[in-house]
């Protein structure tokens, strides 16, 4: 049986993909925007407080989003890694070299919120517990692809340095994820699964998932953003190229 | 609503701190991740706009 490949090569196109996304993006930003002011509101002023921890659980609706997002990116960075080495996809690396920023920043705002909700829930801004400690090694795996794709100065070898470092580290993911169950650990066991249903009520969970795919929806915002204007630059000579740079010029200038 | 008033509402029940330095750290973290590549894209199309113009005077 033939299979037809034409959508997978269209999608390698950067001009097919700046089309693409061009009309994707809004649509993103405004269910980013809706859905991060629901949840958040929500969260903070409607969802009832927790009868052991008070207030201070709030900042799961902003902890736990950060932390899905910043794992999901990582595993995204091994698919495009792993993309870009078998089928030599020049987009791949972009997408990997966008993504990889944005992953480390919710990577730091999951440690960062989870520090301060572990103040006053377990006395400690820090404990090195096997969670803990397996998402700081997940944000200097971030901090090394960042660096190696910057350190190498021949873009085809920093691309294969770089997905090959992503796609090794993917192993820490499945330590992120079971080491509550593994290990002795303070931190608490995941809030959704796929298979049973949350053990909170519904008005705590219903905001947290407002606030979760709000954070992907962001996530996906941003990275189209970072990739647009990457390929901008990686594809100057081409003639669409020009002729965008110079619409968006024009735009500019225009009174 | 899960607060009696405003002040309630900012106090967090002594939590306050804790929840408003992390939602605020996090916005941050946020607008500054849209604000980054749309600082980037106006510069890089600063950039082309002197180059053509350079360019075109040669």
């Amino acid at each position: 049986m033939k299979m037809s490949w034409t959508w997978f090569h269209k999608l390698g196109s950067p001009k097919w993909f700046y089309a693409i996304s061009g009309r994707l993006l809004p649509w993103l930003a405004v269910a980013a925007l809706v859905l991060l002011l629901v949840g958040i509101t929500w969260g903070l002023a409607f969802a009832p407080q927790d009868y052991q921890q008070g207030n201070s659980f709030r900042i799961i609706y902003i902890h736990v989003p950060a932390a899905m997002l910043a794992q999901s990116c990582y595993v995204m960075l091994a698919v495009a890694g792993v993309v870009g080495l078998v089928w030599k996809m020049k987009l791949a690396d972009v997408a990997l070299q966008c993504a990889a920023p944005i992953g480390a920043w919710m990577t730091a705002v999951a440690l960062v919120t989870g520090a301060i909700w572990g103040k006053p829930t377990w006395g400690s801004w820090w404990v090195w517990d096997a969670r803990l400690t397996s998402m700081l090694i997940l944000l200097f795996l971030y901090f090394g692809i960042i660096a190696l794709g910057q350190a190498i100065s021949n873009r085809d070898s920093a691309a294969k340095a770089c997905a090959v470092l992503a796609i090794v580290g993917v192993v820490n993911i499945p330590i992120i994820k079971y080491s509550v169950e593994w290990w002795n650990t303070l931190h608490q066991g995941a809030t959704f699964t796929l298979t049973e249903k949350p053990a909170m009520p519904a008005e705590m969970w219903l905001p947290l998932l407002c606030t979760a795919l709000g954070f992907y929806c962001f996530f996906g915002a941003v990275l189209l953003m970072r990739m647009r204007l990457e390929v901008l630059k990686r594809e100057a000579r081409a003639s669409w190229v020009k002729d965008e740079v110079s619409n968006s010029l024009g735009r500019r200038a225009a009174p | 609503m899960s607060f009696a008033s405003f002040g309630d509402f900012l106090a967090m029940g002594h939590h306050g701190l804790y929840v408003w330095s992390a939602y605020g750290i996090c916005v941050a973290v946020l607008v500054l991740n849209v604000a980054m590549p749309l600082l980037a894209r106006r510069r890089y199309l600063q950039e082309e706009a002197r180059r053509l113009r350079r360019e075109n005077i040669q």
